[in-house]
């Protein structure tokens, strides 16, 4: 997974509620069992100017030339609601996002950022609001910073503090995998299903002709 | 009892699978059954096998075909999706090599693993069941803890048998009252996410109890619980009683014998203690419920089916999702829904797909007709929920209506590039996503009970079941 530590990036204002990952990509643009080749169907919904085409419309953030390279969005509260599809975090990271501010995430899809390498921001929404006005000044020269380490923002002069659990900061800034660091646990794992099965034998004992 | 020894049942749950509590307020959470589908879980077996990864317990694994199989009579594994046939292709050649159980296309307990999982016995009280679905919370009817994660998740999950969790927040929510004939688990459901919105669950396991949740049938529960995630509950869940324990005793992954009565004994405790302290609590009467229905593109913005359209300032959306929700909807503030001409009706989805689903809205056809004009399609929710309606003849009373009579999936609760609705169709659904083009490019759907689309279908407009029925 791709470490996460600090990050001055173009930054694209998304501010509705409830943008949901149908919308970050539609089910139709699922189209391969593949965890690639989903950067074009990111948005499709709203990036096109009609369903299942390619041409850009015009009024979409990230089509503008003012956002050309944004590599974080602001979002609006409860962000990546709805369906579980990592797909949603893959077409986002394989299209160049690397951060997201929003006052709150849908809990499927935070997880699913801090496994692929996608910082989950959160912040008031009247500090998105006051970072979003900033960049829209000059969206090129009025980058926003991220700085994991220390668990800020920067914007416009001011420093925003956000909070992340010592597990997820830790898995963005080394870039870890979460597989490999519970199987250091085998041992307590093993331990737990033997005794659980004389517990609970019915988890185990699976029936079924 | 001391005060510190009262536990939610939440906190059971957590304790009875806690493995190890790790640095930084993580615990590994030991998962006892995963379950997989087409469109996610094909993605995790093909990435754990690229890894080199086993899969820790194949048999604790169960893997269905629902999301993107063909629900047309006669389907094989072609689909109306664009390149579908391959993730069928892929998962049931994964699954096998896999050593899982694969209830696969053609298989008699085949149907969407929020009705089979159930069905069959494999969730039960007090496991912890993950699938890469975000309804997974659905099962927690059964008095699981039962969440939905993504591929990577379950990727971790089928290697090492367990997830590393930060422990949720605890709510309870208690439904006061009897509900008036013609108001279901879904309007239970509208209601609550409408009152404290779509976020308002967000970091919370979600507790559902009061008079109102202890009147329900499972099947109804199953539906309770089922749009926990559209609250953005971490889970959702129903302490089991004597009506769960009925419900699963002999089904075919439940054990039998002296360890269902062992289990049984066991399952008596899974209960909240009295006087046991949650983060937060709401207490919501339900006497007085109307059938609800969804007015916009959130399951927030839903109203009682005899109230109009709010005006923005009632909504609970910001100025500029609501307007861009109305617009959307093509519907009017301050106007009723009902009333509103319909393009389709769709009864299915694993919200509302299940036997007592299909039987209401079959009582209420019985007779009847859907109006000229509108597309109506009814798919059950497993091949189990179809075979038993149409021993029962529901299936004629649907099909004499003019509704389509399908195989069991997903279906046209969301649109993958192959059936639609198609664009501004106006879609009464008894499904849980009212989306921006959830079921067809620019589809506009409304999220209601079973009750309510088929009265809606009759009447070809937006209608009040409980008109219909008396």
């Amino acid at each position: 997974m791709q470490a996460f530590n600090r990050l001055t990036a173009v930054t694209a204002p998304l501010i509705r509620a409830n943008i949901d990952t149908d919308a970050i990509i539609p089910s139709r643009e699922m189209k391969t069992v593949s965890k690639t080749g989903l950067a074009d169907g990111l948005f499709a919904g709203w990036r096109y100017t009609h369903i299942g085409g390619r041409e850009p419309n015009p009024e979409f953030v990230l089509n503008q030339a003012a956002y050309a390279g944004t590599q974080a969005l602001l979002g609006g509260d409860n962000f990546g609601c709805g369906s579980s599809r990592e797909h949603a975090v893959w077409a986002l990271a394989e299209y160049g996002i690397r951060a997201i501010i929003a006052p709150s995430f849908a809990p499927i899809f935070h997880s699913n950022c801090v496994r692929n390498g996608v910082l989950p921001v959160k912040l008031p929404a009247v500090d998105i609001a006051a970072i979003a006005a900033w960049v829209a000044d000059d969206p090129q020269q009025n980058r926003v910073s991220f700085d994991l380490p220390a668990q800020v923002v920067r914007a416009n002069d001011q420093t925003y503090h956000f909070d992340l659990a010592s597990e997820p900061k830790e898995m963005l800034l080394e870039g870890l995998d979460a597989i490999d660091l519970t199987q250091k646990h085998a041992a307590a794992i093993r331990a737990f299903h033997q005794a659980d099965k004389f517990a609970r034998p019915w988890i185990y004992d699976i029936g079924g002709p | 009892m001391s005060a510190t020894a009262r536990s939610t049942l939440f906190e059971k749950l957590w304790r009875q699978h806690l493995v190890k509590e790790l640095p930084g307020g993580v615990a590994l959470i030991a998962i006892d059954r995963v379950f997989l589908h087409e469109r996610t879980g094909s993605i995790a077996l093909k990435s754990l096998r690229e890894a080199g990864r086993p899969i820790l317990d194949p048999s604790r694994v169960f893997c269905t075909m629902d999301h993107i199989v063909d629900t047309l009579p006669g389907r094989g594994d072609e689909t109306r999706m664009p390149g579908g046939k391959a993730f069928i292709v892929e998962t049931r050649e994964a699954a096998r090599a896999a050593g899982i159980h694969l209830f696969d296309v053609r298989d008699a307990d085949q149907g969407i693993v929020h009705v089979i999982s159930p069905e069959l016995g494999i969730v039960l009280p007090g496991t912890t069941i993950v699938c890469p679905d975000s309804h997974t919370c659905t099962q927690g009817a059964m008095g699981a803890f039962a969440w939905g994660i993504g591929s990577t998740e379950a990727e971790h999950a089928l290697a090492t048998g367990c997830l590393r969790l930060s422990k949720p927040k605890t709510m309870r929510v208690r439904f006061e009252g009897r509900l008036a004939p013609g108001v279901t688990a879904k309007d239970l459901s509208l209601l609550m996410i409408s009152r404290f919105g779509s976020a308002g669950g967000n970091g919370f396991a979600l507790e559902y109890a009061g008079s109102a949740v202890a009147a329900l049938d499972i099947e109804a529960r199953l539906t309770l619980c089922n749009m926990a995630t559209e609250f953005s509950a971490v889970t959702g869940f129903i302490a089991p009683d004597d009506k769960t324990f009925a419900y699963l005793k002999g089904r075919r992954f439940v054990p039998r014998g002296a360890e269902w009565e062992r289990a049984v004994a066991a399952w008596r405790d899974l209960r909240t203690d009295e006087g046991a302290v949650f983060d937060a609590e709401h207490v919501i009467d339900v006497g007085d419920l109307a059938p609800m229905i969804s007015w916009g593109t959130s399951p927030q913005h839903a109203i009682s089916i005899s109230e109009p359209v709010p005006m923005q300032a009632a909504s609970g959306a910001s100025a500029e999702a609501y307007a861009r929700a109305i617009e959307y909807m093509d519907v009017k503030p301050g106007a009723p829904l009902k009333g509103l001409k319909i393009d389709a009706a769709f009864v299915g989805s694993c919200t509302n797909s299940r036997l007592s689903d299909l039987r209401r809205a079959a009582a209420l056809l019985k007779g009847q007709h859907v109006a000229p004009g509108v597309r109506a399609i009814c798919v059950p929710g497993s091949t189990s929920v179809k075979r038993h309606a149409e021993a029962e003849g529901l299936d004629k009373i649907f099909k004499n209506a003019g509704f389509e009579w399908r195989e069991s999936g997903c279906s046209m609760c969301f649109f993958a590039g192959g059936e639609s609705f198609g664009p501004h169709e106006r879609v009464v659904s008894s499904t849980n996503r009212n989306f921006e083009s959830r079921q067809g490019p620019e589809t506009r759907t409304h999220i209601a009970s079973p009750e309510t689309v088929v009265a809606s279908a009759i009447a070809g407009q937006i209608a009040d079941a409980r008109e219909l029925a008396s």
